[in-house]
């Protein structure tokens, strides 16, 4: 057992190092959702005239929906990565080796983890800089944190799955595309639920994404359905668990077709 | 156990009647191979014959469809973590972290195979030193050339100090200064204690000089297996080949096989396309009597040459078609692979 944590780890840090030496790469990883906090914000500032919104700054109940777009679109690269791995023979490499395979898929989970932990941070304190409002505190932060890097786990887990199954970028350029703003607009990301047409907040409460949403601003507010909370991200945990299990069966299958 | 391994003899690697289908087309078709311990043993064959395949399932990365293996005496499909504990692979690309200095590169494999710190530091240096890669081995390896590329993909494959270490065509794309290198380098891996080294190789030059035992691979099975030198001794004199001015048909065929194959001191007449290859007793004697035969049957020579038996000419007898066309046939043949497994492999 504590090999398989050694493991992980080792290949945790491999993974960080390129996050870390590639400061291009992480510049752009933090700066996009930037661009999204204020492009949204001075767009979309006078929809809270509607009302329904639970605040009075469009900007306070904009910061999660940022926060957790920003975690699924991260994760659904994920794929590419492996992808990368497998073209240029690294994960070959590894799977020749004595290592565990969940501690191969594990790597990437703790890395991707650590990641979008990190990014949801910074869009938090400069949401924050930019006078948003934040009544919940840290610990309704640390619950936003929580349910995005578990969302991030379950479509980053899919797109390392989807990346060894077809093994084409062109597939996961396709699913992301067609993936990333359904899901983030058919949430309360950016519009309050009391605003949203009856069909449109029935789907919602099937998406995960806005599970992690809802169980993120409910913890941020001045007053927590702490019972809400524990259900959206009991079911997030959930799901990042199955995720993450189907993405190290995928292993069997990648090594039928090779 | 490598000594009880070596006392038995039993065989490195034995794999029996390997056969891997993607799709309809079979890339192992009963693939037989038994390596001795501690030689150097030689897959010969055009791109497509099944090399890379056979690699890969006693590598424990594939599974056959049927068919069985062990490598160090272990069976690749009931215990694949002794395998993988025991060998060592070098694949065609290795995947050396771009990002990472060659060093982090030679420790994380370390760190895979559960080496202690001090034993792990001590074994990346010599690996390092004897790689020549000392200078380079705190810069990214994005940095190196290919051939250091190379060189430290084979050190990521001698880490843990494996039993058998697979070589899937260690010198694919490399300069021939690079090439030669390269083989010195292998050569001496084959000093090493006790080390088996199973190659892969579409070079003929590099298998006859590096392996001790070949095996000719052709569309997924062994066609013929043995040391360089006895392979080539079964070749009977000289090869003769004579490139004509056109193709032949079936019938011109025939005749020039009855015309050229009833001279004295000549054997084995192999007619194909334009080329017609000999075996001859005394090549350059027989020459002027070939000539005025093909001359008397109305076909047209374009060029001819003499050469003492070189690993093409058994290549030639036992699969039945010059190299260089297996080649260019097994192009087309891997492309139709591609297309079963779905692309990118």
């Amino acid at each position: 057992m504590s090999t398989a944590v050694a493991q992980t780890w080792y290949m945790t840090q491999r993974q960080l190092m390129v996050f870390v030496r590639q400061p291009a790469y992480a510049v752009i990883t933090l700066i996009q959702p930037v661009i999204w906090l204020f492009l949204f914000g001075s767009l979309f500032k006078k929809v809270i005239e509607l009302g329904g919104f639970g605040t009075t700054s469009y900007l306070d109940y904009l910061v999660p929906g940022v926060v957790v777009m920003s975690a699924l679109s991260s994760n659904l690269w994920a794929g590419m990565g492996t992808l990368d791995e497998i073209q240029r023979g690294t994960l070959d490499r590894f799977l020749t080796t004595p290592v565990s395979r969940a501690a191969l898929m594990n790597g990437n989970v703790v890395n991707n983890g650590l990641v979008t932990a990190l990014q949801s941070v910074v869009i938090v304190l400069l949401g924050l800089l930019g006078g948003a409002d934040c009544p919940g505190g840290v610990g309704g932060i640390a619950v936003l944190v929580v349910a995005s890097v578990l969302l991030g786990t379950i479509f980053g887990a899919l797109s390392n799955a989807l990346g060894m199954l077809v093994r084409e970028r062109e597939s996961i350029i396709g699913i992301n595309t067609f993936l990333l703003l359904p899901l983030t607009f058919l949430s309360s990301a950016f519009m309050a639920p009391s605003q949203m047409p009856d069909w449109m907040r029935h789907v919602a409460d099937l998406n995960p994404l806005n599970w992690a949403m809802v169980a993120g601003r409910s913890a941020m507010s001045g007053n927590p359905d702490w019972g809400d909370v524990a259900l959206r991200g009991g079911g997030l945990l959930a799901l990042a668990v199955a995720a993450v299990w189907l993405s190290i069966r995928t292993f069997r299958s990648y090594q039928r077709s090779v | 156990m490598s000594t009880s391994t070596s006392a038995t003899r039993v065989p490195a690697v034995e794999a029996r009647q390997l056969i891997k289908t993607y799709g309809d087309v079979y890339a192992l078709n009963g693939m037989d191979i038994t390596v001795e311990p501690g030689t150097v043993f030689g897959l010969l064959g055009p791109n497509g014959a099944g090399k890379s395949s056979t690699v890969k399932i006693l590598t424990t990365l594939a599974r056959p469809d049927s068919g069985s293996a062990t490598v160090a005496g272990h069976d690749v499909l009931r215990h694949p973590d002794r395998v993988r504990r025991a060998i060592g692979v070098v694949a065609q690309n290795s995947g050396a972290d771009p990002v990472a200095t060659g060093r982090e590169n030679l420790q994380l494999q370390g760190r895979l195979y559960g080496l202690g710190r001090t034993d792990l530091a001590r074994r990346v240096t010599e690996l390092l030193d004897r790689f020549r890669l000392a200078d380079a081995a705190d810069r990214p390896v994005k940095g190196y050339s290919g051939g250091m590329r190379r060189r430290l993909d084979v050190a990521l494959g001698l880490v843990h100090r494996p039993e058998v270490l697979f070589l899937d065509e260690p010198t694919t794309g490399l300069d021939p200064e690079t090439r030669a290198a390269m083989w010195d380098e292998i050569g001496r891996l084959a000093g090493e204690d006790g080390l088996t080294v199973l190659l892969t190789t579409h070079y003929l030059e590099e298998a006859d000089r590096l392996a001790e035992r070949i095996a000719i691979v052709d569309r997924g099975r062994v066609v013929v297996a043995g040391t360089p030198d006895s392979l080539k001794g079964e070749l009977r004199g000289d090869a003769v080949h004579v490139e004509l001015r056109g193709a032949v048909g079936e019938a011109g065929r025939t005749l020039l096989r009855g015309a050229l194959g009833g001279l004295p001191g000549v054997h084995e007449v192999l007619v194909d396309g334009r080329r017609v290859s000999v075996r001859a007793d005394q090549g350059a004697a027989a020459m002027p009597a070939l000539l005025a035969a093909l001359e008397r049957a109305g076909v047209g020579v374009a060029t001819a040459t003499v050469a003492r038996p070189s690993l093409d000419d058994v290549y030639l007898r036992y699969a039945g078609r010059r190299y260089s066309e297996a080649e260019a046939e097994a192009e087309g043949a891997e492309d139709l692979v591609l297309a079963a497994t779905g692309g990118a492999r």
